[in-house]
């Protein structure tokens, strides 16, 4: 099973992916857009891990780190959006910038 | 077969990034959430792409399946509340992460010539890779550890998601056995005395027993 396609062409697919979400978390100030820029870089990252895979086939270290993370992720993604119904609940917007509970 | 490649590969990649950039665009987070649905699916084709079948499965099963449509209950739930107003940051702001994005794109694309002159092709793959079997051998044989602490990781994921969403709220038992004891007409601390201090009680007044007794009288 051969691809054409060459590795790098995957890897700046990812760098790519990787910029777009953390550009969107240091730009959007919605606390679920926030979460989502999370996940696109989490998704950058393990389409690099199976990348990386693919190009040392001998073990399957990078899908199972992959896996790894796919399961990090979903526990990030429940955690967090307990938190912003919790943190709605308190403010009653999504703002990260209303977040000041802790400022004195 | 080269150009069903090349093809399915464009296809993925125009998935994936315009999902993206409307994911971190879109000032409806619904719009977002479904950015990021043709975000997992473009990753799960690319996961078909490198011989990972399994992880394309689960990609799409715990991201488009579960996270996804959580995001979308959570979104659905906050109404309208969930788009906020005036959302991004100043021009200045703005002018500055496109810079960071051209400055980084940049200096990727440098380390990546610098890494590997010319394009360097993938080896031709073993059959096993990205099988279930193969990748579960690998599961519960080398990551035996990190597999079962992932799962405590769930637990306590799952526990604090629900302790952290419901919030402070009053007891639900005291709650029910108070009112069930109202409805009966029944002595509030008849039944072990959850609440001591509490006056006798008295016919309930308002419309429903006024229309009570009337209908007994007549």
């Amino acid at each position: 099973m051969t691809s054409p396609i060459p590795l790098e062409y995957f890897l700046g697919v990812a760098a790519a992916l990787f910029l777009v979400g953390s550009v969107g978390f240091l730009l959007r100030r919605n606390l679920l857009v926030l979460l989502m820029s999370i996940e696109l870089m989490l998704n950058a990252v393990n389409l690099t891990l199976v990348a990386y895979n693919r190009f040392h086939p001998q073990n399957h270290g990078g899908q199972v780190f992959a896996f790894f993370v796919i399961a990090v992720a979903a526990a990030e993604a429940a955690v967090g959006l307990a938190i912003v119904l919790s943190f709605f609940r308190v403010k009653r917007t999504v703002r990260s910038d209303e977040a000041d509970l802790l400022r004195n | 077969m080269n150009a069903l490649d090349y093809g399915f590969f464009a296809l993925c990649t125009v998935l994936v990034i315009a999902g993206g950039i409307i994911t971190v665009g879109a000032r409806n987070p619904i719009r977002g959430a479904l950015g990021l649905l043709a975000t997992i699916v473009g990753i799960a084709g690319m996961y078909l792409m490198l011989a990972a079948e399994f992880l394309a499965a689960v990609q799409i099963m715990v991201y488009a399946g579960a996270v996804v449509v959580l995001f979308l209950f959570v979104i659905m739930l906050l109404g309208p509340s969930s788009m906020s107003g005036r959302d991004t940051q100043g021009w200045s702001a703005r002018y500055l992460a496109a810079a960071i994005f051209i400055g980084a794109s940049a200096f990727a694309i440098f380390l990546l010539q610098r890494a590997s002159p010319g394009l360097t092709p993938l080896p031709p793959a073993n059959p096993a890779l990205g099988t279930i079997e193969g990748l579960g051998r690998e599961l519960f044989t080398t990551a035996l550890m990190p597999f079962e602490i992932s799962s405590a990781l769930l637990l306590v994921a799952v526990v604090g998601a629900v302790a952290v969403a419901r919030g402070r709220q009053p007891d639900p038992t005291m709650l029910t056995e108070r009112r069930g004891a109202a409805d009966a007409g029944l002595e509030p601390g008849h039944d072990g005395g959850i609440s001591v201090g509490a006056p006798p009680s008295t016919p309930l007044p308002g419309p429903l027993h006024d229309a009570v007794a009337k209908e007994s009288a007549s």
